[in-house]
């Protein structure tokens, strides 16, 4: 029974990684057909390096990414905030305003913003409002959700008498918080702000309703380039991708642990699994 | 100071960029795409579209359904797991997520078509070469490919919260392996079953470039049709007519979907 599911766990990762396989295997191609393997090259590589299209849209992507998680970390830390001292009532409205944009259709959030921008683009009278501003707004949108969610959790399980501690001991409300609140749920920041911003750069789907021809991103680029067959310098550029998105995990899975290992001694903490 | 007040930023931003925006879709889907008069056109042409809607529901909840089988073996295989493998583990589920969606359903391409990997090395061994894209079942897969990491992860968090305890005593009670799972783990699990299955659900009814790269002609979903409408048709209206019914549906199902748990925030905690 457990090698069985051993097998099966193993059967079900290689399925979820034979596209990036095959995507890495293309990239080191000399033709670009993706099927048959002529011979090994780096010319792809090089390509990509000297390509002044494909770069110039993925600093596009994260400047995207960068301004929106971090936007939508700063509002929704607030929010968060103040959502804690809310009444009943007025914090189950708001959380199911933070629910709308995670429950709804991608392609409704797209479709509405789009007709929200071209309606006030139209009694502007602005021809191309589509472009970085409305890129921004909207992945701000879909990213403020992923923060409170994240945030949240770490305000509830924090001790309140911290704070009340904090300011017995002579500290203002503001220095309380940044003290001692903002210590104790910054591991939830972090991880909306990283979640945020891998939404950001991969997002398609609502990006492609509010792009406009003045600024676009690397996967509308794509999307749009698939009509014709691809150049494999973007599978360059993916593979290279790939390899740093797996770094900063393990990175960042190295340093949990030793963060784990070092909390788990002096006190017993409060957490909710390994994964937080 | 009153800290409520931080929250009036994001009040004020939800209210202008999903609350008025929804308002905007409603609007569209009754007014005429010429006139601006109201009209009850765009809603009444949502019959022509009944078949691909429940084709969508179905592509998607078949999609939703393997997910689950598929993810659940793997979400508990890595909760058994050391607490350094678990994190490794969990890494892996999330790492295909970050790369382009776009790319990795057409490397799927690449795999399936009719001169494409798998039949390549299939004619090798002189198999002739199958029709294995263009057709419902690439599309299945492509949907089931997508989103199975948004099942593996609720599935995990609902595993790894169970009582181990409740499994002992089960088995002490004289419960045999599959009693164990059937009366206890699979209860428990009920959450993160019904999360899951609606995270899949929701991307997977509403896409419309999966079904275009692996779907055939016949495999028109209803994100597709909504897309059109606004980017080559030109008929906003009634996009936003197809938009409305596709949002309420998926908020239905959602609905009947937490019946089950009688948790109304279940989507929103996991």
């Amino acid at each position: 029974m457990k090698t069985a599911s051993k097998v099966f766990t193993v059967a079900v990762f290689i399925f979820l990684y034979v596209p990036m396989l095959v995507l890495g295997i293309a990239s080191f191609n000399s033709v670009s057909d993706v099927v048959v393997f002529r011979g090994f090259t780096f010319d792809n590589y090089k390509a990509l390096f000297q390509d002044s299209v494909l770069l110039p849209l993925l600093l596009n992507s994260i400047i995207i990414s960068v301004i929106a998680s971090l936007a939508a970390t700063v509002l929704g830390t607030a929010a968060t905030l103040g959502i804690q001292r809310m009444g009943k009532r007025l914090r189950r409205v708001t959380m199911f305003m933070t629910n709308i944009p995670l429950t709804n259709p991608e392609i409704v959030t797209g479709v509405s913003l789009a007709l929200l921008f071209a309606f006030v683009g139209q009694a502007l009278k602005i021809n191309s409002i589509m472009g970085f501003w409305t890129l921004l707004i909207a992945h701000i949108t879909f990213n403020l959700p992923y923060v409170i969610l994240s945030v949240q959790p770490k305000l509830t399980q924090m001790d309140p008498n911290l704070t009340s501690a904090a300011l017995d001991l002579g500290c203002t409300p503001v220095q309380a918080f940044f003290k001692v609140v903002l210590h104790e749920i910054f591991p939830g920041i972090v991880s909306g702000a990283l979640m945020a911003f891998t939404m950001s750069l991969d997002d398609f789907v609502i990006s492609y309703f509010v792009y406009g021809p003045n600024f676009v991103t690397l996967p509308v680029e794509i999307y749009n380039y698939t009509k014709k067959p691809l150049h494999p310098k973007i599978y360059a550029l993916f593979t290279l991708l790939f390899l740093v998105i797996l770094l900063m995990m393990v990175v960042m899975n190295v340093l949990q642990a030793r963060d784990t290992a070092r909390h788990r001694n002096p006190r017993l903490r409060k957490s909710g699994g390994p994964i937080n | 100071m009153k800290r409520q007040f931080l929250s009036g930023p994001y009040i004020l931003w939800m209210v202008l960029f999903t609350i008025i925006p929804l308002a905007i879709v409603v609007y569209y889907a009754f007014t005429d795409s010429i006139t601006g008069a109201f009209t009850l056109k765009n809603l009444a042409a949502m019959g022509t579209y009944l078949p691909i809607f429940l084709r969508s529901i179905w592509l998607a909840v078949v999609s939703a359904l393997i997910c689950l089988v598929l993810g659940y073996p793997v979400a508990w295989c890595i909760a058994q797991a050391g607490p350094r493998a678990q994190r490794f583990l969990y890494m892996l589920v999330m790492l295909p997520m970050c790369i382009s969606f776009l790319l990795r359903t057409l490397a799927w391409v690449s795999l399936l078509e009719d001169t494409g990997i798998i039949n390549n090395l299939l004619g090798r061994l002189g198999i002739g070469p199958l029709r294995l894209v263009r057709n419902d079942g690439a599309v299945i897969l492509g949907m089931v490919y997508n989103y199975l990491p948004y099942m593996i992860m609720p599935l995990y968090t609902v595993i790894m919260k169970i009582d181990h305890r409740l499994v002992e005593a089960a088995q002490d009670l004289g419960c045999g392996g599959s009693q164990v799972f059937l009366r206890v783990t699979l209860p428990l699990s009920v959450p993160g079953i019904i999360s899951g299955v609606t995270m899949v659900f929701v991307p997977a009814v509403s896409t419309f470039y999966i079904s275009q790269k692996l779907g055939g002609t016949t495999s028109t979903m209803i994100g597709d049709v909504i897309e059109s409408q606004f980017k080559t048709a030109y008929n906003p209206n009634l996009g936003a007519a197809l938009s409305l019914v596709l949002m309420i549906l998926v908020l239905a199902c959602i609905a009947v979907m937490n019946r089950f748990t009688g948790d109304d925030e279940s989507v929103a905690t996991i």
